[in-house]
């Protein structure tokens, strides 16, 4: 299975078309995916907190968003996701990197995994994540349920999902 | 002139179209000046005006005014790469710059020191820059509204404040109101 086209076909077929991305070696291909695809539209963001307010707008103007970016990104986004997004009550699904977990080889990695989910609890934002490559069989019901209930969602995307740093 | 006497003399230009308004004073003022189901207000998150307009503004083809604050783009500076990269006609960045943060007490911000904003968005790639005073505004940001090309105004005023009541309107109605205005 490719999981880059199974998570960019997921996306257009839940009418997911304003994307915006922050660089990600494991997210690199998904984000090579949507760059491709003409029915997304691919806008890379600075800073992740801007990349949120980016998706607001995209959906207050009748366009379904997205949000890839890595797990660092859930402390730079903690007052964006609270006062806007949740706030307002707009849906997000953030495809998120997970690094710091299983497999990583960068140790200050690790410092910001052992907080994500904690945070992401503390925000009462719902929470997925994908260890096995069969995981992401889920990511249509997610987007489906993120649209359904106007939240932000996490999907937590590991090493192990990715299948590794390769030689890295 | 200060802010809230710009957004008065504004209000008319900007009443038939979709504003997005910084965080703090700029939308208590627009609130009482001319609330209008058009104007998104922004209660929290600092920064992001220039961004959700931004957004609004490519994912739709109604014109869209971000109200920013120079103290707000100073916070959020990566906004003005993104805008300039991914330039669309329909968007007009209006930066009230009044070289303070007017809604925590006026400190001083570096706009109002060394730092030029219009320079900054002239150095990330915008192309259409145009710095103004408080009293010329009102011809450019017309002009701005109803051209096809994309404009940043870096509008230089002084700082000062009015005292006015908070928004108490709910988020989720103040969304909910503008999303319906946007797909009228």
């Amino acid at each position: 299975m490719n999981i880059d086209k199974k998570i960019a076909d997921d996306l257009v077929a839940n009418d997911v078309s304003f994307v915006t991305t922050v660089p990600c070696k494991q997210l690199a291909g998904v984000i090579e995916e949507i760059e491709q695809r003409d029915d997304m539209f691919h806008i890379p963001s600075n800073k992740e907190d801007e990349g949120m307010g980016l998706c607001a707008g995209a959906w207050m103007g009748g366009k379904r968003p997205a949000i890839i970016m890595q797990n660092t990104a859930i402390g730079v986004t903690i007052n964006t996701l609270a006062t806007l997004i949740q706030y307002y009550r707009m849906p997000l699904p953030m495809i998120i990197s997970y690094r710091g977990e299983l497999r990583e080889p960068v140790a200050c990695q690790v410092e910001m995994a052992v907080h994500t989910k904690a945070l992401l609890a503390q925000l009462n934002i719902p929470t997925y994540h994908f260890h096995w490559q069969k995981d992401v069989e889920e990511f249509d019901n997610i987007l489906k349920y993120t649209f359904m209930c106007n939240k932000p969602v996490a999907i937590l995307t590991d090493a192990n999902f990715w299948g590794g740093y390769g030689d890295q | 002139m200060i802010r809230s006497e710009i957004l008065k003399e504004i209000a008319p230009i900007i009443r038939d179209h979709l504003v997005v308004c910084n965080i703090g004073l700029p939308s208590q003022e627009l609130h009482m000046i001319d609330d209008q189901p058009t104007n998104f207000y922004m209660l929290g998150t600092m920064g992001l005006s220039s961004s959700i307009g931004f957004g609004l503004a490519l994912a739709q083809s109604k014109p869209v005014i971000s109200i920013d604050g120079d103290g707000s783009v100073l916070t959020n500076l990566g906004t003005l790469p993104t805008i300039a990269n991914n330039a669309t006609g329909n968007y007009t960045l209006l930066i009230i710059d009044n070289g303070s943060y007017g809604s925590t007490g006026d400190q001083p911000t570096y706009a109002g020191k060394k730092t030029s904003l219009a320079a900054v968005a002239k150095a990330c790639g915008c192309d259409n820059v145009i710095e103004v005073q408080d009293k010329d505004l009102g011809p450019v940001l017309q002009s701005a509204i109803d051209s096809d090309e994309m404009t940043i105004i870096v509008c230089k005023c002084d700082s000062g404040n009015i005292k006015l009541p908070v928004i108490t309107m709910d988020p989720v109605v103040i969304r909910d109101r503008f999303m319906k205005a946007v797909a009228s």
